[in-house]
């Protein structure tokens, strides 16, 4: 298959092993922000090709996962009432609010929709005049645009019927309070090449500016990992901190513009909690003023809610880099894939599902 | 606790579940908790107890194998079928992974309120072409309407029986360390012929299922002497919840060298795009085949020479011991676990 089958490798895979090997003559320790990027780590196994000198830890780049309890809640809650069409991406479906989770609702009757793209939603609106059809917008910057685009259709639509729940959140400020933490241990990042795709790499430059620490735009399939690790080393081993793009096949420095233009459009940058990281400023998207209309939040009542994490779970600090997912006691024990206690145990990009899948019983 | 005491019959939880969600029937971890805690405890007997695709009865001193199952498919037609044709199919592959020569099959239609008979004929059609094909007959059946919106069309349940007219123990319990792991063909494509008919994902290819009739093929490897110790068709879940049930089931590890595996290009960029993994696809035409090594070539050769073993090959064997563990050896040369879906696999986010 073109353009992956070179990028999985093997050969490649071994010199490029080789040669972060030869460069990192200190240790080091590296995050990989994506979630994406965790799972391809642990699936193939990179993190055991690397040498002992380099530590990955692993970031909080799976939007499942920094989706806080009180807006999943939120969510379950929409998608309980009776004239909701609730309308999500499959991997929240299994996600655990303070009491249920979408499937159950699904299965005690409420009518929820997997959908693949928040435009699929705005149809279903206009096919069902008579029911509220609401869109749970969960994503970093890589689904706001598919999301904006579908309130750019409802508006030009002028749905009354459609909605948009959204928890939308940014990289670049979830980095910086990252790295601004007193117990910081990551020396470089490895950035999700995806986000960059869209966002560029501009928005970095500030960043490695103030905290002197490089970060390497980096893609997801083997040889990218090991391109942007072997990049990040030499950066470190230099003493640089600059940006660097290693992902230079889908990544461009000024990333999509238009995409970018539709996310101005639609949204504003709002404060947002995040799970395991608090608020953080200005790193949420919130609907714009002239979109305000298709937000769930204002048309639907959900005061009142009351939301409880499990006592167990360490999600936050396994979302965080302080936690690997193996040394919290409830993995594999009382939190499996089939009792989840929070979604990094849940989600295809959480750091304790990856090592369940791929690593338990090892 | 005392009042649990009140419902003996009741062993819940299971998981945290307290009802059917659609993941139960996904077969992977989920409904595996459902079968161990629920279903098999409520019939429990030694037939059961064979963990089999089918049950293998003794009967004035032959072998019958018996089978049931039901087929819920939508889109009941789909690129290289339809419900009609994957239910002979599957029933009679259900048989066949028992080394059984089908005899008859029965059909039970739940037929939806305003289900087009046009439709109806068509499926009933690929039905017993199916089953005549593999020389049996539809010998019984049953009829039921429901109510429009209480059944997504046509239901089909169908069951079957067949002789085992040789000396062979082909189930999970005759796996023997060093037996070579065979497919017949690429795997799939079932699944994903499946998800690109749904129209909501806009996604086409031109990727038939695999949906086919094993047990003239399975004969044929009987006849020609391979000692097969065990089959498996690769259905819900795909290759690797088959292998984990039968590794946990043979009290074996087993190993697997990805590279061996075959995946069509077609599958492999489809699963790419829709985040699945194609280990995990449902096929309705190939299985699993444990043989000794000794034996391995000798089908091999054969898979090679039938229609339906074209893209066979050998993916694995069974360690000396162990305790359930299927590992996969990745092209990097670092083996890891694989690990039972917990139900349906999801699509994600990005």
């Amino acid at each position: 298959m073109k353009y992956v089958d070179e990028f999985r490798d093997a050969a490649t895979v071994q010199a490029l092993a080789e040669r972060i090997a030869q460069s990192a003559t200190r240790n080091w320790t590296l995050m990989e922000v994506c979630g994406g990027q965790t799972h391809a780590i642990v699936k193939h196994g990179l993190d055991r090709l690397l040498p002992p000198s380099l530590t990955l830890i692993h970031g909080p780049g799976c939007p499942v996962c920094v989706t806080p309890q009180h807006v999943i809640d939120q969510a379950l809650s929409l998608a309980q009432r009776p004239e909701v069409i609730f309308c999500s991406f499959g991997d929240m479906l299994r996600v655990p609010g303070s009491h249920t989770d979408l499937q159950s609702i699904k299965a005690q009757g409420g009518d929820v929709r997997m959908v693949y793209s928040p435009v699929d939603a705005v149809t279903l609106a206009r096919q069902n005049p008579g029911r509220e059809v609401v869109f749970f917008a969960v994503g970093f910057e890589t689904t706001a645009p598919a999301t904006a685009l579908a309130a750019r259709q409802a508006r030009a639509l002028n749905l009354d019927n459609f909605s948009l729940l959204v928890a939308h959140v940014c990289v670049p400020p979830a980095l910086q309070a990252l790295l601004s933490t007193p117990d910081n241990r990551m020396q470089g990042l490895l950035a999700a090449g995806h986000v960059c795709a869209v966002m560029g790499y501009w928005e970095y430059q500030p960043i490695v500016e103030s905290f002197h620490v490089p970060i390497v735009v980096t893609g997801f399939e083997p040889v990218d990992i090991l391109r942007g690790v072997l990049a990040c080393v030499e950066e470190l081993e230099r003493g640089e901190a600059t940006v660097v793009n290693a992902y230079a096949r889908a990544v461009t420095r000024e990333g999509n513009v238009p995409a970018q233009q539709l996310l101005k459009e639609v949204f504003e940058p709002v404060d947002l909690a995040w799970r395991g990281l608090g608020t953080i400023p200005l790193s949420g998207l919130g609907l714009a003023p002239s979109y305000r209309r298709f937000d769930a939040a204002e048309r639907f009542e959900t005061a009142g809610l009351v939301s409880s994490e499990s006592a167990l779970c360490r999600s936050g600090e396994v979302l965080t880099g302080r936690l690997d997912p193996r040394q919290c006691p409830a993995f594999g024990k009382e939190c499996t894939p089939d009792t989840p206690l929070g979604a990094t145990m849940v989600s295809s990009e959480g750091a304790c599902a990856a090592y369940y899948r791929y690593r338990h019983g090892q | 606790m005392a009042n649990n005491e009140l419902f003996p019959a009741c062993p819940l939880p299971i998981g945290q579940y307290a009802h059917a969600v659609l993941g139960h029937g996904g077969g992977g971890r989920l409904m595996q908790q459902l079968l161990e805690k629920l279903i098999r405890p409520a019939l429990d007997n030694p037939w059961l107890e064979q963990r089999h695709d089918s049950a293998v009865l003794e009967c004035g001193g032959t072998r019958l194998a018996f089978t049931t199952d039901a087929y819920v498919v939508k889109p009941l037609f789909f690129p290289g079928g339809d419900i009609g044709k994957l239910a002979a199919c599957g029933t009679l592959n259900d048989l066949a992974m028992s080394g059984a020569r089908p005899l008859y099959l029965s059909a039970a239609l739940i037929i939806e309120e305003g289900f087009p008979f046009d439709a109806l004929q068509t499926v009933l059609t690929s039905l017993n072409a199916v089953a005549q094909a593999a020389g049996v007959a539809v010998v019984t059946g049953d009829t039921k309407v429901v109510e429009r919106g209480k059944g997504d069309g046509l239901y089909i349940t169908t069951s079957g029986i067949g002789l085992i007219d040789h000396a062979l123990s082909i189930a999970p319990r005759s796996i023997r360390p060093g037996d070579a792991i065979l497919v017949n063909g690429d795997i799939g494509r079932h699944g994903v012929a499946i998800l690109s008919a749904r129209e909501s994902l806009g996604f086409e290819t031109s990727i038939q299922s695999d949906c086919a009739d094993l047990s003239s093929l399975v004969g044929e490897l009987i006849a020609a002497g391979c000692e097969i110790h065990c089959l498996r068709d690769l259905t819900r879940g795909g290759l690797g919840a088959a292998l984990l049930e039968l590794a946990r089931d043979a009290g074996l590890d087993m190993e697997l060298g990805e590279a061996a595996i075959p995946v069509s290009e077609a599958v492999r960029s489809a699963c790419e795009i829709l985040g699945l993994d194609p280990l995990y696809v449902a096929n309705e035409g190939r299985m699993a085949i444990f043989v000794p090594e000794a034996h391995a070539e000798t089908a091999l050769a054969l898979l090679d020479r039938h229609p339906l073993g074209q893209g066979a090959n050998r993916i694995g064997r069974v360690r000396d011991a162990g305790r359930g563990q299927v590992g996969l050896r990745t092209s990097f040369g670092v083996e890891r676990l694989l690990d039972l879906p917990s139900g349906e696999q999801l699509p994600r986010i990005c």
